[in-house]
């Protein structure tokens, strides 16, 4: 309760619309425009890569030419020109920074406009309940800055950019990176694969309860230039973390494609909680511009009891092309998935998730509220696989939509196989719509139109909101009111 | 407080209120009677602001504004509450969030400094305990799974915390056993000042031996047709609408 209790004060104390519109003038390092084996070699060469790992950068674009993009999910949109794009802008900083103070203060400027604590004194400065968040923030192309690293160190808790991953840890980073997400898994996870340029690594170590929540921000500044980071999360044995991510980028009147890989490994009792506020530039009424959001998520619970759960708030972006999944291996193993998506004006959503059910009694829970409002499609697609080995398994799927006047769209696609004889698979799903009794009845109490959608909306989401960490539960509250702006009325 | 002149409206092209005059000064209780389809509600709604109660015709004015001129949260805001009939479910919103933002909203209305959860808390607990209602109403989500006498209790709770100038209710009393028909009662009255008037649409003149009001009118399609004061709900009461009306 408490945390649907402040929404209305913060949906009231923005007012901007997408506040995170503006363009920063730093000076950026690019590579030619355009994509060939010579710019995945410039990348790679940039980040003064081992052989291995150009190696499978090269092998992931040669398998990527040979692709066709995916046409079956329910978004339209004119054919990408993946030679218009770059593929590496980086900000020029003289060299590598040491520490945030020599982090060029323009770009923590721009953090700061976002609303992100990097200043580590601040927060220890801070009063008590302060964020304690550990962040590296990914501008562009690169990691810009990590806070409280000598902190995590002291645990054991490694949490840098996969740059430096490479370099610092290649062995784990060999040894995990594509093992959820092959090279040759879909179009995008292999475009990502050859081109990533950074993200976020981290590894908590056996028997480790990772002391404070893990976040990264990703940034998009650069003009034409496409977002291409790569994160990997391992949790050993008897670990935990709670790791979240944010999203923002200018408004241009282009579109931007973002296309991440996340691969998350689950060990034996180990838990992670990755939790995602995606805002990334919609596109105005017009649907002109807007990130294109094709993201690759999955989660592998390798071990015995282990656990993961994706939860997102999917606001912004053009089209989101997404589906965090759970590959339940490990017996007993359990995976979740809470997603609130919504969408306005003419964003489109495609977005679900697979549960693949391999080990003995493991469980799933998908919680789903998608939201349209305007003249935007928002579907749900889901697989719930249970594999032949899969004793027990119980998956629970539950779908609401809600619908924001009459031009918008809400589907729902479940595909279920089943292979195993003992397992339970439930399937619910409910379609409503804001009603004008709803709104007036709220005004008629003295809130506004909008500060009425915001609250019912918010209330519709109850449930995934409050799987959020208390951080992000506040921001998720306050994007809700503000991406339906201008669906009422 | 309120002056309505030849009031006209319509709902979906229909003519349902068909000139009709009222005015209710500082410190008084109005009731309106009258049978099912007289417009009853519609005056309510069209006093509120519902979207869909087209006034043709006429006046009102409101404190000496003119009350058509403003948003249905306006409204609210400048001190008119509307008991409803049939109160809507929230799904997910607790009550005492759903109290404590409508709470925030009229006092950032005024001007004044919003309030805190604990501040919050405290306030609706004793008004809560003033009405003899169950606290745990309070995390419930609005109205969702309420029985209808638990619903009304509600809505005389909302107006016991926003302390609205005008209050109006429409038929508050329906589906009310005589205990919560005593609770909401007690709610109206607790509010009852010099400086506050009220309007209550009943349909049965049980209603108003708790509310007793100053005056009763008798509303027939789309027009007062008779007022008197306390006597005339009795005189209804005996004789019928159809009788009455006819007068």
């Amino acid at each position: 309760m408490a945390i649907s209790q402040e929404t209305v004060e913060q949906v009231a104390s923005v007012s901007e619309k997408y506040k995170y519109g503006f363009v920063s003038d730093i000076e950026a390092d690019t590579a030619p425009i355009g994509l060939n084996e010579d710019i995945v070699r410039f990348i790679s060469a940039k980040k003064e890569e081992p052989e291995w790992l150009l190696e499978w950068r090269l092998k992931a674009y040669r398998h990527w030419l040979t692709m066709e993009e995916p046409e079956w999910a329910k978004v339209e949109f004119p054919k990408i020109d993946f030679q218009d794009i770059y593929y590496y802008s980086a900000p020029v900083q003289k060299e590598k920074p040491k520490s945030l103070d020599e982090v060029d203060p323009e770009l923590l400027e721009v953090y700061k406009k976002l609303g992100i604590p990097l200043k580590e004194q601040e927060v220890l400065a801070g009063v008590e309940g302060a964020h304690n968040v550990a962040v590296d923030a990914v501008f562009d192309s690169v990691s810009v800055a990590t806070t409280f690293r000598e902190r995590l160190e002291k645990e054991g808790v490694i949490f840098c950019p996969i740059s430096e991953a490479v370099q610092n840890h290649p062995e784990l980073v060999q040894k995990y990176i594509g093992s959820v997400v092959p090279h040759t898994d879909n179009y995008y996870a292999a475009l990502n694969s050859a081109v990533f340029t950074d993200g976020s690594f981290c590894y908590i170590p056996k028997g480790v309860r990772c002391p404070m929540e893990l976040s990264t921000y990703f940034r998009i500044n650069a003009a034409q230039t496409g977002q291409f980071e790569r994160t990997l999360i391992i949790a050993d044995d008897e670990s935990y973390v709670s790791y979240l991510e944010g999203c923002t980028a200018p408004m241009r009147d282009e579109n931007q494609l973002h296309a991440a890989v996340v691969e998350l490994v689950i060990h034996k009792d180990a838990e992670i909680k990755y939790s995602t506020v995606q805002n990334w530039y919609p596109g105005d009424e017009n649907g002109v511009g807007g990130i294109y959001n094709f993201v690759t998520k999955r989660a592998a619970c390798r071990g015995e009891n282990s656990k993961v759960s994706w939860t997102q708030v999917e606001t912004g972006s053009a089209i989101t092309w997404k589906y965090p999944s759970c590959i339940l291996q490990g017996d007993n193993s359990v995976g979740e998935f809470y997603s609130i998506a919504i969408t306005n004006n003419l964003q489109q959503a495609d977005t679900g998730t697979k549960m693949i059910h391999l080990g003995k009694n493991t469980s799933s829970t998908i919680i789903s509220k998608g939201i349209s409002a305007g003249r935007a499609q928002n579907t749900y697609r889901g697989l719930v696989r249970m594999g032949r080995k899969a004793d027990n398994a119980r998956n629970h799927t539950v779908c609401d939509s809600l619908l924001i006047g009459d031009k918008c769209g809400a589907h729902t696609v479940p595909y279920i196989e089943n292979q195993s004889r003992t397992a339970k698979i439930e399937h619910e799903a409910t379609t409503s719509k804001v009603s004008e009794e709803q709104l007036f009845y709220c005004q008629q109490r003295g809130l506004s139109e909008e500060e009425s959608m915001a609250l019912i909306v918010n209330g519709f989401c109850k449930e995934v909101l409050q799987k959020l960490p208390m951080e992000f539960a506040v921001e998720a509250q306050k994007l809700v009111g503000i991406s339906l702006e201008g669906s009422v009325g | 407080m309120l002056e309505i002149k030849d009031l006209h409206a319509e709902v979906g092209g229909k003519e349902i209120l068909k000139g009709l005059n009222l005015t209710i000064n500082a410190g008084e209780i109005h009731a309106i009677m009258g049978p099912n389809g007289a417009g009853k509600s519609t005056l309510s709604y069209v006093l509120a602001g519902r979207d869909g109660y087209e006034v043709t015709k006429g006046s009102v004015l409101y404190k000496g504004q003119d009350l058509l001129d403003f948003s249905p949260d306006e409204r609210a805001n400048m001190g008119i509450f509307l008991a409803f009939q049939y109160p809507v479910e929230i799904p997910g919103v607790a009550s005492a969030t759903f109290f404590k933002t409508a709470y925030n909203a009229q006092r950032k209305y005024r001007g004044e400094q919003e309030v805190d959860a604990m501040e919050f808390l405290k306030l609706i607990r004793e008004k809560t305990n003033e009405l003899g209602i169950k606290d745990d109403m309070l995390k419930r989500p609005v109205n969702v799974g309420f029985s209808g006498g638990e619903k009304k209790r509600n809505e005389v709770l909302q107006m016991a915390l926003l302390e609205p100038d005008l209050m109006l209710l429409d038929e508050t009393d329906s589906g009310l056993d005589i205990d919560a028909l005593k609770i909401a009662a007690d709610g109206v009255n607790r509010l009852r000042s010099p400086e506050r008037a009220g309007l209550v649409i009943t349909h049965y003149q049980r209603l108003l031996d708790y509310i007793v009001p100053d005056f009763v009118h008798v509303l027939a399609d789309g027009r007062i047709v008779k007022s008197g004061d306390k006597s005339l709900a009795l005189e209804l009461e005996e004789k019928g609408y159809t009788e009455m009306s006819a007068a």
